[in-house]
């Protein structure tokens, strides 16, 4: 073992996104945090395997250098991704190191609660496909307010936009980040601040150099090494019961310390409507994040969106049933061994390296050494590919939406364009490296369940109103877009998760008692579009709904769409 | 696109069609996932004893078989949608392309 467990004090706040916390939903929203970690002895087999993922991946930025020329090029890879490298690209997108290392770790210490999690990580992609992806290819261009504002008012919504897709970002990018930094203690025994250096300055030369192109390729090449990484944990771990599941829970059940409880629901859904919401939240977010909209202008026609969705849902389904066999592995593997892998060879003080390290033990019992350097490099190399796409949305956002069309009119060349969102670029890269570093000590546990509340009521209604409802116009767009953002905001910041834990409020002060503000402010912000339209009786009110017939027809048919090439 | 084309496109019985299928397919597909995700979360809230009654004589409970099954479901309903887009849809699409686009 190149994790020397002799040289480890573990800190206990590790264990937050797993371990079974006084309130039991806190873990449901901390899914996608890696908590505080502690710096393990240095793991030289790692290091080496992602210095191998990062050559390859310069490599073809430097392939894709050579190709990206126009803004084109630059936002979407001049639409030359075909549906099933889009549907990888997407996956990778989603299945973050958060995704892989926390919900395996939630089935480690909570079995069933695991999957309960993992479920509603996926259902929002078969709304996606039936209601917007073949859409979006057909009215958009690079950013998803050019679907957005598509018969409306430029400056008005593409600001809306701009601030709903930066907003999202930022609070993405920062659990991503802050997230990095953790992990680079954990596997590969190096400081934090590393970790934000080298995150920062990596992905801006992808983003930089191969735009959509190396971005995209670089998520492909992720998405591969971790589901074949994952394939491989699970089939280890089935092959031990000779492919039985029952074998493999019996054994479970026997070893854990929750017995039976790991087989039900337990904790992790306190009240019916805290689940309710942060269902909403996870099904209607994945239908307002700009990096996951801005990957549908890469294809060249609707088929391919849709194949890419599809894809992208077999994916991500199969990757949660994965690292279910994964989590379940962790305990039948790792509880009879507890000198190994527990703290001081006591289970009752958790994991060494904390609770969301069941995976990484795992690979290292059931592959070696080798390969747990190898899972290693892949759950850091996820978080390098995850915020190059969030960056190459955040820039796309700054330059087509804010500079060329607001500021500058839609009288811009390609060339001035391309130049600013490179700009924007390298002020991104150099915001999340000083985000990452101040956010190091925060509890940034509610991030990315707030990144995804505010796209589910802020960039979602929005998206789907001017798309599908005629009589939606700008200001009812735009206020109610508004609307949303705002009661997300205010609603997260009075739950428990940010009162009580960020804001370090007396435990039971939060005045709003819900996990998630999803199942409020999604419905705020559909009304106040609904009402604000209707009431809206100004000419351009009138221009916005005269807008939707023409509008119809070019994203029920396409005639008139970008072209995959030159756009 | 120019509205006067926009506005015999919107009148053409296939392009009627095509919108009314597609339409009537995508709300009919989002509500089933919406029944299998939010019928399995209800299930978790309110009637915990059923998903961890066991099944088969061993410590297997219906919650596992249910919950895989969510996931199954999902995936398999997005390839339904797409499956009849890619042939019927986009036959119909082209139709109505070949039509006014020359």
């Amino acid at each position: 073992m190149s994790i020397d467990k002799q040289t480890l004090g573990v800190l206990a706040k590790v264990l937050a996104v797993c371990a079974v916390t006084a309130v039991g939903v806190g873990a449901y929203a901390a899914g996608a945090d890696l908590g505080q970690a502690t710096k393990q002895a240095t793991n030289w087999v790692a290091i080496g395997m992602f210095g191998v993922f990062v050559a390859a991946t310069l490599f073809i930025t430097k392939w894709a250098a050579a190709k990206t020329k126009s803004a084109s090029d630059f936002y979407t890879a001049g639409g030359g991704i075909t549906g099933f490298q889009n549907g990888l690209a997407i996956a990778g997108d989603y299945m973050s190191a958060a995704s892989f290392l926390g919900i395996s770790g939630l089935v480690f210490a909570n079995g069933f609660d695991g999957l309960i999690f993992s479920i509603g990580w996926l259902v929002g992609w078969p709304v996606i496909t039936f209601l917007m992806a073949e859409r979006l290819r057909n009215l958009g261009k690079f950013t998803f307010a050019d679907v957005a504002g598509y018969r409306f008012s430029q400056t008005p919504i593409r600001i809306f936009a701009a601030s709903g897709s930066l907003v999202v970002v930022a609070f993405y990018m920062i659990a991503q980040m802050v997230g990095a930094g953790q992990l680079i203690k954990l596997l590969f025994g190096m400081d934090y601040l590393y970790a934000e250096i080298l995150v920062g300055s990596i992905m801006m030369v992808y983003v930089l150099f191969g735009g959509m192109t190396a971005t995209t390729w670089v998520q492909i090449i992720k998405a591969c090494m971790l589901l074949g990484g994952a394939t491989f944990m699970a089939l280890m771990v089935l092959i031990q019961f000779g492919f039985s599941p029952e074998a493999m829970f019996t054994k479970a059940v026997e070893v854990h310390s929750k017995k039976d409880a790991i087989m039900g629901p337990g904790a992790l859904i306190k009240d019916p409507i805290s689940a309710i919401s942060v269902g909403m939240a996870l099904m209607f977010g994945t239908a307002g994040l700009p990096h996951i909209l801005m990957r549908f202008f890469t294809v060249p026609n609707a088929k391919e969106a849709r194949k890419s969705v599809g894809w992208a849902t077999t994916w991500i389904g199969y990757f949660y049933i994965l690292t279910f066999i994964i989590g379940f592995g962790a305990i039948t593997n790792l509880i009879p061994n507890p000198l190994n892998y527990f703290v001081d060879g006591d289970i009752s003080k958790g994991l060494v390296g904390g609770g969301n390290m069941a995976a990484v033990h795992l690979a290292g019992a059931v592959g070696g050494n080798w390969f747990l350097g190898f899972i290693s490099a892949v759950a850091f190399a996820t978080i390098l590919a995850v915020v190059a796409g969030l960056t190459l949305s955040g820039a796309s956002a700054v330059s087509h939406d804010l500079y060329a069309s607001v500021w500058r009119h839609g009288r811009v060349d390609q060339a001035q364009e391309l130049r600013v969102s490179k700009i924007t670029t390298v002020c991104l890269g150099v915001v999340a490296v000083v985000l990452g570093i101040a956010f190091e000590k925060e509890n940034v546990a509610y991030m990315v369940m707030l990144a995804f509340v505010i796209a589910a009521s802020a960039n979602f209604p929005v998206l789907f109103m001017s798309v599908l409802w005629k009589g939606c116009t700008t200001k009812g767009a735009v206020t109610g877009g508004f609307v949303g953002l705002v009661t997300a905001v205010t609603l997260t910041i009075g739950s428990a998760s940010v009162w009580e834990a960020v804001m370090h409020n007396p435990a039971g002060s939060a005045w709003f008692p819900y996990n998630s503000a999803a199942i409020f402010s999604i419905p705020a912000a559909f009304i106040t579009i609904w009402l604000v339209s209707l009431l809206d009786r100004s000419a351009r009110g009138n221009e916005d709904r005269a807008g939707f017939p023409a509008q119809q027809v070019r994203s029920e048919t396409g005639i008139g769409a970008a072209g995959a090439s030159g756009h | 696109m120019e509205s006067d084309l926009a506005l015999r496109i919107s009148q053409h019985p296939k392009y009627r069609e095509l919108k009314a299928k597609r339409t009537n397919l995508g709300w009919w597909l989002t509500l089933a996932g919406m029944v299998s995700y939010y019928g399995f979360i209800l299930l978790v809230a309110f009637d915990k004893p059923l998903l961890a009654q066991k099944i088969g004589g061993g410590v297997t409970t219906l919650g596992m078989p249910i919950g895989v099954a969510v996931i199954v479901f999902t995936i398999i309903i997005t390839w339904v949608y797409i499956r009849r887009a890619n042939s019927e849809f986009d036959s119909l699409t082209e139709q109505i392309v070949r039509e006014f686009v020359k």
